[in-house]
């Protein structure tokens, strides 16, 4: 049985003070399910999560209490993909024909405060300032481009393309382009990385409605097809967040698992894809998710991104709708995001931001803490 | 009269002249791994054995804290007095890379590769006043 993407709704991003984490998920909800023409009545099954909003399935108790199975999924940055993969399963395997995926947050302001027990890392590694993602992410760029001969002002582009994407999405946070030197100069929050070159927790809701393939044009004249969808722990030798220690020999991470999973169940590879969004936490994770997904060999991203191909006019378009860094990290609805922009893309109705080679196969990618990743892959 | 107390037992030799990491290694793969576990990371075996780590090793790569963490960082430091830090990670030879603060906090003067050394140095004090120590990596002398 395969699975069709029938209806998408999205609350904005950025900050919502009048509104919860889980409201702003219902929000998206309602959207979706009007998209779709259909009730919420008549959803089958929920699968959604947050990390810092609450029990997704509190979310019933706004959109009407019909005693349909709701189930929280908490799985990090890739909670959004892993409530994707549960939905598409649960598709797949003929026991539903029609439901629901939901991820939102609200995170306070400033970084994120991980706790190492809840990773089961000792008291002293967090005591002593070492549980930080900002600094995993500037430690795996800062050898990625001595190795690879990245340079800081393709840094500085990515942040620059980021801003102006978001610019032209009218639920993006900032939507205000920023000068290449006022990324590159502005406050060193972690070697090599400054502070535009990272994304900021925040807030926002996504809600998709999923169904069979062979019943999707009853809601929809453009269903979008969901061809595959992975997710991948680390493996004994990868490079993660949160590791006191790591082996010296080194393997491939999550990322490249979980891509060649996805390419391989949808009998496609990275030369079909027509638009991407790929993990952007900060600048240099873009640079190094395009090789790990296996869109580039390792260094040729240099070339690419001073050339402009990974803008939306290039032949690699990447983060159309201003990915996390224009976006945010809400991490319940991140990967839902990018689900959503792609469907946005593949239909056709991204307005200014639209990809002009009309995209007939989407790509998305997650990586989260303490090392997992998550891939879909979508076709019209 | 203050006592210095290690920030976590058994992670570093202590008191000694010549503090040394102390690791896990797996009897059956070998894998050496820090801090000590009961298990081995990469085949879950049981049958693993304390060692003392290399106090020398390359730097593999490295960042600088720019800013000061939230909780569950604790140090003496307020949000006036912080320091920006600096974080590596250091190849051991034959054992383990391990994460670290490093006691260079000039990008300048860092450099993959460049050869390091372990200390174990005061990183704040407890309120009787005490000297809580803790680990670090400097460039070998």
């Amino acid at each position: 049985m395969d699975v069709a993407i029938v209806g998408i709704g999205i609350h904005p991003f950025g900050r919502t003070p009048g509104l919860s984490g889980l409201q702003q998920g219902a929000y998206a909800a309602r959207l979706a399910l009007k998209d779709a023409g259909v009730e919420w009545k008549d959803m089958q099954f929920g699968f959604g999560g947050s990390a810092s909003a609450g029990s997704a399935d509190a979310m019933v108790n706004e959109l009407g209490l019909t005693g349909l199975p709701f189930i929280n999924v908490a799985n990090g940055c890739a909670t959004g993909g892993s409530a994707l993969i549960s939905a598409f399963n649960a598709i797949k395997s003929g026991e539903y024909d029609i439901g629901m995926v939901t991820g939102f947050d609200k995170h306070d302001r400033g970084a994120f405060n991980a706790d190492p027990k809840q990773m089961g890392i000792d008291e002293w590694y967090g005591e002593v300032g070492l549980m930080m993602t900002t600094q995993f992410f500037a430690m795996k760029i800062q050898r990625y481009m001595d190795t690879y001969g990245i340079s800081n002002n393709t840094l500085a582009k990515v942040a620059q393309k980021a801003f102006s994407n978001g610019a032209k999405n009218p639920n993006a946070w900032r939507r205000e382009e920023i000068p290449l030197e006022v990324i590159s100069q502005s406050p060193m929050i972690s070697h090599p990385l400054t502070k535009f070159m990272f994304c900021a927790p925040g807030e926002g809701g996504v809600a998709l409605i999923l169904c069979r393939a062979d019943i999707a044009r009853r809601y929809t004249d453009k269903p979008i097809y969901l061809k595959s969808a992975a997710v991948r722990s680390r493996r004994y030798g990868s490079f993660e967040v949160f590791a006191p220690s790591q082996a010296l020999q080194q393997v491939d991470g999550p990322t490249v698992d979980a891509s060649k999973a996805a390419f391989e169940a949808a009998g496609l590879g990275p030369q079909d894809i027509d638009v991407l969004q790929l993990q952007d936490t900060e600048s240099g994770a873009e640079v190094m998710h395009m090789a790990e997904n296996g869109f580039c060999e390792h260094g040729e991203q240099e070339a690419l991104i001073q050339a402009g191909e990974t803008g939306i006019d290039g032949k690699l378009p990447i983060n159309t709708d201003g990915g996390c860094l224009a976006n945010g990290e809400p991490i319940g609805a991140t990967g839902l995001r990018q689900v959503y922009e792609t469907c946005v893309q593949l239909r056709g109705e991204a307005g200014e931001r639209q990809v002009p080679s009309a995209p007939k196969v989407g790509y998305t990618h997650v990586y989260g803490a303490p090392g997992i990743s998550a891939v879909t892959i979508l076709q019209r | 009269m203050y006592k210095q107390i290690p920030i976590a037992e058994g992670l570093f030799t202590w008191p000694s002249e010549t503090p040394a990491l102390l690791g896990s290694r797996c009897r059956s793969c070998n894998i050496a791994e820090f801090p000590r576990k009961p298990s081995c990371p990469a085949c879950g075996s049981e049958d693993v054995v304390t060692e003392e780590l290399p106090r020398r090793g390359k730097l593999w790569t490295w960042t600088i804290q720019g800013f000061m963490p939230k909780k569950p960082y604790h140090s003496d430091e307020t949000p006036e007095t912080f320091t920006p830090f600096g974080v590596g990670y250091v190849e051991l030879p034959g054992a383990v890379c391990v994460e670290s603060r490093l006691l260079e906090n000039d990008p300048a003067k860092l450099k993959i590769g460049m050869e390091m050394e372990l200390v174990v140095e005061t990183f704040r004090h407890d309120d009787a006043g005490n000297p809580v120590m803790s680990f670090a990596f400097k460039a070998a002398e």
